[in-house]
């Protein structure tokens, strides 16, 4: 993790450095501060938190068919999800693999929750059954999480794996909690209609959804912000140091982990009311790494990574799946990939080309950007058709050999067939390679000039 | 409880814990050695089963046995030298993600390959009768090797309890990669570098040996291990792509309760977990009976019923995880870890 970790922000980088937690939250206690601070108004963030709410209000407008509401609407639980899990891998260096169990537990909640409301054993308004949810996951986060955070790293990863096993076994346990095979089912139209708002339309969901969304994004962003928030960046980079300092590294990660959970359940409950029926599939450890793979690729360094993460997530579980049986495989490798290439994610991608456009270099590049997919693109047909015809001789084998590409008709079976998409994933992995070879050199260079440019700048300050 | 199930329950205990430790030692030493947590381990293990059921097909049973460890622990040497060592400079969390994206990838590519059905592997025609049989009669308790008695037959009080001998060939093997990796690393000069290197690899590296090839050496190994395992584990149990994930979460928890990094922690801990588990699954007993034998009486009503009737049997399969977080309470460093945190 590099220097960009430490300062995890939307929008464009602020105005001189800023003076970490601690020594502010000291001089706010000796009283007024010792010393002027140039704090001007912020008005990249406001534009950015701004547009962030106008995307969210918009966005069903712009896509009105049932299935883009579905799902926006999934984005938003989404968003909310990959945004807590980054609260452990991004800010605090926590690896978890069975984090689904807070929000599947949270929806298994919500979702009894909904029904007593339903038989009207309790007045709840349903909005705020998503509450209850964060409640019970920031509960199961307080009884698990003393156990998961006495360590960290690696063994932290494999003891949340062994956690998120156990809960899963007992699911299947207790079918009169978790409804078995079957799972809970409820229905969202429950209790008095406030303001002629009874969430039976997906719209009327799905701005309840924003709205949570947007708030929890908000309440995370600020988390960051905390004297907590900035000790948990510290036990991430050198827990030893912080022990030396006084704090108990154990306790930092507790909190936090307790905190994400408290999210985590928000998205389960509110899963729960969008779906309106809740099987033990939600605590499972396929869920559990779907957050991680999804957060990872929107990137973990910034703290709006997640968000193109939990956008890509639904995208490729809802579309990408339908497209193609071998989504997984493909997830796989552009994960495998991007770990290897681009350990920061998307947003750090954004960020980086963010910093040289900033500086005026990035139209150099564009030619590099543009053979790179060019290349990356033939890449992706020559190896996309070869996978596809494995699977369709593995699986459609009563369709016949004949199968659909692309839009074209292609024999299975055929050595043109193969023989074709061989050449084309050689030619364009080579000519892949002789492109990624000359950018490699350009961005080197576009580097060097912008260290330069600002060690300049430096001087004439 | 009788004494025919105690000895067959322990002995296939004593057999799914070897199993275990095939593959737990593998994944301790990558760890000890790097200080990676090897996420597709189980996902080599199953490697191995379904490599060893494609050369069954062509060769037979033995050739599978031979060859497909050396086949798998190739892949897993390429795999550390091309993606692995690549990112082993941005530290710990990514070399975790990377193993992690390569299990998805190994399972999409066997389902690709092989299909999602179970595949039909299994143990050579020579060892698939039972190797000895517990003949329980209400006055005795006897044992005869090979085909189950005609006692059993024809006494109506006999109970008769057959062992397979592809489980007892299961430990057999077990055994003697234990010797044989205990032999390679106390007794050969590569061993010896290994060690070495586990402790002080830059030590280790101004002596003139080229410590991220042993590191590829040992991952490679580690995998073949694993593959090994894959290759005993698939016959006896099913060949099929949902192995990894059940068995990859009990391997770590091995790791975990005998201490990360120690390769006679995780022996103890896993031959424990394989007879606790074995005598677990035998038995039917709840903690309603237990209650009832200390004299309290519990029905239906009574709060908590759900979970006070869970059999033994039912819990089976998550006792590991319930010791992983007891252990994690009472002795976090594992049961002969040296290390915290």
């Amino acid at each position: 993790m590099t220097a960009a970790a430490s300062g995890p922000s939307a929008g464009p980088p602020q105005a001189g450095p800023h003076p970490p937690g601690g020594s502010t939250a000291v001089s706010r206690r000796r009283g007024a501060p010792a010393y002027y601070r140039f704090k001007p108004y912020n008005v990249g963030r406001w534009v950015v938190w701004g547009l962030y709410a106008v995307v969210m209000w918009v966005a069903p407008m712009v896509w009105g068919s049932s299935l883009a509401l579905t799902m926006l609407s999934q984005m938003g639980i989404a968003v909310i999800a990959c945004l807590a899990f980054n609260m452990l891998l991004g800010q605090g260096g926590m690896l978890s693999f069975g984090h689904a169990v807070y929000s599947g537990l949270g929806s298994f909640f919500a979702i009894h929750t909904l029904n007593m409301v339903s038989k009207g054993q309790l007045s709840l308004p349903v909005s705020m059954v998503p509450l209850v949810a964060g409640f019970f996951g920031m509960l199961f986060a307080l009884m698990l999480g003393f156990v998961t955070t006495r360590k960290a790293g690696t063994p932290f990863a494999m003891i949340t794996l062994g956690v998120g096993e156990l809960v899963w076994a007992m699911s299947l346990m207790f079918p009169g909690f978790f409804g078995g095979e079957g799972g809970i089912s409820g229905n969202r139209v429950a209790g008095q209609p406030f303001l002629g708002i009874t969430f039976g339309p997906q719209v009327q969901l799905y701005y309840l959804i924003a709205l949570y969304a947007f708030v929890c994004t908000a309440a995370m962003f600020a988390f960051t912000r905390t004297p907590l928030g900035r000790m948990l960046n510290a036990v991430r980079d050198n827990p030893e140091r912080v022990e030396f300092i006084g704090y108990n590294t154990q306790y930092v990660r507790y909190f936090a982990f307790i905190a994400s959970g408290f999210f985590m359940g928000i998205s389960g409950g509110l899963a729960a009311l969008n779906f309106e029926i809740v099987t033990a599939e939600v605590v499972n450890a396929l869920r559990s790494g779907a957050f991680l793979l999804f957060t990872f690729l929107g990137g973990a360094v910034f703290f709006f990574g997640p968000i193109i993460g939990a956008v890509l997530m639904v995208l490729a579980l809802v579309l990408l799946s339908e497209i193609t049986q071998a989504w997984l495989l493909y997830m796989g490798l552009v994960f495998t990939f991007m770990v290897m290439y681009a350990p920061g994610g998307i947003s750090a991608l954004i960020m980086m080309n963010l910093r040289v456009a900033s500086f005026g270099k990035l139209r150099p590049l564009l030619g590099c950007y543009l053979a790179l997919a060019g290349t990356g693109a033939g890449i992706l047909v020559g190896a996309g058709a070869m996978i596809e015809m494995v699977y369709h001789l593995q699986l459609n084998v009563a369709l016949g050999d004949q199968m659909k590409f692309m839009g074209a008709t292609i024999n299975a079976k055929g050595l043109d067939s193969w023989f074709g998409a061989a050449l084309v994933l050689l030619v364009s992995t080579a000519l892949f390679e002789m492109t990624r070879r000359e950018f490699v050199r350009q961005w080197g260079s576009t580097q060097e000039e912008i260290e330069r440019e600002i060690k300049k700048r430096e001087a004439l300050v | 409880m009788d004494l025919s199930f105690f000895l067959i329950s322990l002995l296939n205990g004593l057999s799914v814990g070897l199993l275990l430790f095939m593959l737990a030692s593998g994944l301790t030493l990558i760890f000890s050695m790097m200080g990676v947590l090897n996420f597709a381990h189980a996902s080599f293990y199953m490697l191995g089963a379904y490599v060893a059921f494609t050369l069954t097909q062509a060769l037979g049973f033995w050739w599978g046995l031979v060859v497909a460890p050396p086949v798998v622990g190739v892949m897993g040497a390429l795999f550390e030298r091309f993606a692995l060592r690549r990112v082993r400079k941005f530290g710990h969390v990514p070399e975790l993600l990377i193993t992690f994206g390569l299990s998805y990838i190994i399972l999409e590519m066997v389902q690709l390959v092989w299909g999602r059905q179970p595949l039909n592997f299994q143990p050579p025609e020579s060892l698939r009768g039972p190797l000895f049989t517990i003949v329980d009669l209400p006055t005795s308790l006897g044992l005869s090797w090979g085909m189950p008695p005609e006692i059993c037959k024809t006494t109506a009080g006999a109970i008769c309890t057959q062992f397979p001998s592809f489980r007892a060939f299961g430990m057999g093997v077990a055994v003697l990669m234990l010797v044989a990796v205990w032999l390679v690393l106390t007794r050969t000069r590569i061993g010896l570098v290994i060690q070495a290197s586990l402790t002080h690899p830059d030590a280790v590296e101004s002596l003139g040996h080229n410590v991220p090839r042993v590191m590829m050496l040992v991952f490679g190994g580690g995998t073949a291990l694993a593959a090994l395992a894959g290759v005993i584990g698939g016959a006896l149990r099913v060949t099929e792509p949902s192995m990894a994930l059940s068995v990859g979460a009990v391997v770590f928890a091995v790791i975990v309760i005998g201490g990360m990094g120690s390769l006679a922690g995780a022996f103890i801990a896993s031959v424990a977990l394989g007879v606790i588990e074995s005598f677990a699954v035998g038995s039917d007993r709840s903690l309603v009976d237990f209650f009832g034998w200390l004299g309290m009486q519990m029905s239906p009503d009574t709060f908590g019923y759900a979970v006070w009737s869970v059999k033994m049997s039912q819990v089976a399969a998550i006792l590991p995880f319930m010791l992983l977080v007891l252990i994690l309470i009472f002795r976090p460093k594992g049961l002969l870890g040296t290390r915290e945190g």
